[in-house]
């Protein structure tokens, strides 16, 4: 897949699938799910780290920066202010500057505020940051925060942790067709098959953690997340056959006006 | 309708006349359903579901994982008070019926050293406790409490007397993170013959004070019945109707519930309606079933065995190497009343090593200083 690498914000991933660290057991179950996917992106909650303390045994210990790039998210951020004020935070404990905003103010189904993700957007893209905004799958808003100068857009497949899959296939699709920058699907996905029904319609990435944190063998099942993400991309730039309701003839009716 | 208007629609004589009607078909069907109302939450509760509960404790381990991880979170507890002018007669606290060991209000000296014991603990999650005693611990003293606190860690919340919004928001300006309150019985009858002093006696000043809270801006909202006051079934049900309130009416505040069972009560109360521990279990297992993304906390009213078993059961947070009497973390003296005798003596350490052995995730913090007024 190296000819065919994940570029954003110039900087180029073989791996198109990223990992979401939360949820796990343990950090050693964290590092042996990152290690078995080849993810090159790991998101943090920076709410989970106390940037104060070295980390000998939570989610950081868990990451290699030489091999994965940390990618700070602001979860529990309910406002702007407070995605900012984390982002920031982090840039100043040496993180590179890049964020996943994650604008969460309702608790249970941890659904992305679309206004308060926009502003943040706008103030952090004009500080510099790399940003990578978690949103809905809403068409406009994906290309309202490209515009602002986001990264990237990530609209969600299903609410954090449902493991029910694409739904919002419809609307991502028109995400995909009209982004300028790479679209992730993030959030929702429980099964490879849905991480490949994602790279199939033209993600370019996905990013996973309750199928894997929750998996019995996390490792195991990031392995095959990092398939099905393959395959799906690998099916994308080959061009899957349009599906139809009916069978398509081998002697097809018409045959005979090609005939001598 | 108000809370009390959708509590009035239930009261316990006919939450048992439909717990009494499930059918064994009713649990089954409860069981395999994805999403559960509270026809369902009657069925779970039955004696029908009795021979279930495996199938319940699995399920309900299933949903917790899925909104929370495999994680835990720690706190502790910190007394800051334990003046109280109520005088609930199962309580410690109480002013007449309860313990005739001193009573101290800790000075901001104090409740600094406090937070510096547990803050070399490795503890970020704190909840500052006083008595129902506004005019000792007053609200000015809970404020600089809270902002003491939030100089050793990043998350504080308080389990106080309850207030109005307006006094809320005060603390929230300091940098709280949520408030837990416990109704103690939400029986109307029964709270009144229980709480007969003071403002304590204002049935819905307390029901509604979490909705305040909340409008206030709590990010967290606690609540719980102590068990062993009222039949648990009834508790339960008002419980739940209590959780998908606020989660209607605060839309920004996490729910969570605490089952606090009475163990240890002063000399001549004695407790009406015991808890067992398949009672306790099912009470939790019904409710995670019905609420799968509120938040359960288990205190160290518990001894360290129970605890350890209920923990895979949808426990999302736990307190550790907890003190119940003010000063308790800078002074091992006793002389100061206790609000209850703590079961689980086991230090945080060990708690955390139970938490692993269980295969999950101690969580020490899971907020943030940059959240909230004082970032």
């Amino acid at each position: 897949m190296n000819e065919d690498p994940l570029v954003i914000a110039g900087r180029s991933f073989r791996s198109r699938l990223m990992i979401g660290s939360g949820k796990f057991p343990s950090a050693r179950a964290l590092r042996l799910a990152i290690e078995a996917s080849g993810a090159e992106i790991v998101t943090v909650a920076l709410r989970r780290v106390d940037l104060g303390k070295p980390d000998e045994h939570g989610i950081l210990s868990a990451i290699d920066p030489k091999k994965q790039l940390i990618l700070p998210n602001t979860s529990g951020a309910r406002t702007a202010e407070e995605a900012v004020r984390l982002a920031r935070l982090a840039q100043a404990a040496g993180f590179d500057p890049w964020v996943k905003l994650e604008l969460t103010p309702e608790p249970r189904y941890l659904l992305p505020d679309p206004v308060e993700t926009l502003r943040a957007a706008e103030i952090l893209v004009k500080e510099g940051f790399v940003v990578l905004p978690y949103i809905q799958a809403d068409p406009i808003l994906a290309k309202r925060l490209e515009e602002a100068g986001t990264a990237a857009v990530m609209p969600l497949g299903a609410p954090i942790g449902s493991n029910r899959g694409l739904k919002t296939r419809d609307l991502v699709k028109i995400i995909i067709e009209q982004s300028n920058v790479p679209v992730v699907v993030d959030a929702g996905l429980g099964a490879p098959s849905h991480a490949a029904e994602a790279m199939e319609i033209g993600a370019d990435a996905v990013l996973v953690n309750t199928a894997l944190a929750d998996a019995s063998d996390a490792a195991a099942m990031a392995r095959a997340f990092a398939l099905a993400v393959e395959a799906g991309r690998i099916a994308y730039r080959a061009g899957l056959g349009p599906t139809r309701n009916t069978a398509e003839a081998s002697s097809p009716l018409t045959g005979f006006l090609d005939e001598g | 309708m108000t809370l009390r208007q959708e509590l009035e629609v239930w009261p316990s004589r006919r939450i048992s006349a439909c717990i009494a009607q499930a059918r064994p078909e009713d649990v089954d069907a409860a069981l395999a359903r994805e999403e559960r109302g509270l026809s369902d939450l009657f069925a779970l509760l039955s004696p029908h579901a009795r021979p279930r509960l495996e199938s319940m404790a699995r399920e309900a381990g299933r949903l917790t994982r899925r909104h929370f991880g495999r994680t835990i979170q720690v706190y502790a507890p910190i007394y800051i008070s334990n003046v109280c002018t109520a005088d609930c007669p199962y309580c410690g606290f109480g002013a007449r019926s309860g313990s005739t060991l001193k009573r101290v209000t800790l000075a901001h000296d104090q409740i600094r050293a406090e937070c510096e014991a547990l803050s070399g603990q490795g503890f970020e999650n704190v909840l500052l406790l006083t008595g129902e005693a506004p005019k000792i611990a007053t609200l000015e003293y809970i404020a600089e409490a809270v902002h003491i606190a939030r100089e050793y860690f990043a998350s504080v919340s308080v389990e106080v007397y309850a207030m109005t919004r307006e006094e809320y928001q005060l603390l929230f300006d300091s940098g709280l993170e949520g408030v837990t309150l416990y109704m103690e019985t939400y029986d109307p009858e029964n709270y009144a013959r229980l709480h007969t002093v003071g403002r304590k006696r204002d049935y819905d000043f307390r029901l509604n004070a979490l909705e305040r809270a909340g409008q206030a801006g709590a990010r967290r909202l606690g609540l719980g019945a102590l068990l062993g006051l009222f039949d648990w079934r009834a508790e339960t049900v008002w419980m739940a109707l209590h959780a998908r309130y606020l989660q209607k009416h605060c839309w920004q505040g996490a729910v969570s519930i605490s089952f606090p069972r009475l163990h240890h009560v002063p000399k001549r109360f004695v407790v009406p309606a015991a808890v067992s521990d398949a009672e306790l279990v099912q009470a939790m297992l019904a409710l995670r079933l019905i609420l799968p993304e509120a938040g359960f906390t288990l205190s160290t009213r518990e001894n360290a065995a129970t605890r350890d078993r209920l923990l895979p059961l949808g426990i999302t947070m736990m307190s550790a190497g907890s003190s119940t009497r003010p000063g308790g973390y800078t002074s091992r003296a006793n002389e100061t009343a206790a609000q209850f005798e703590t079961e689980d003596r086991r230090s945080p350490r060990e708690v955390v090593r139970a938490i692993e052995q269980a295969g999950y995730d101690p969580v020490w913090k899971d907020f943030d200083h940059a959240f909230g007024s004082s970032g």
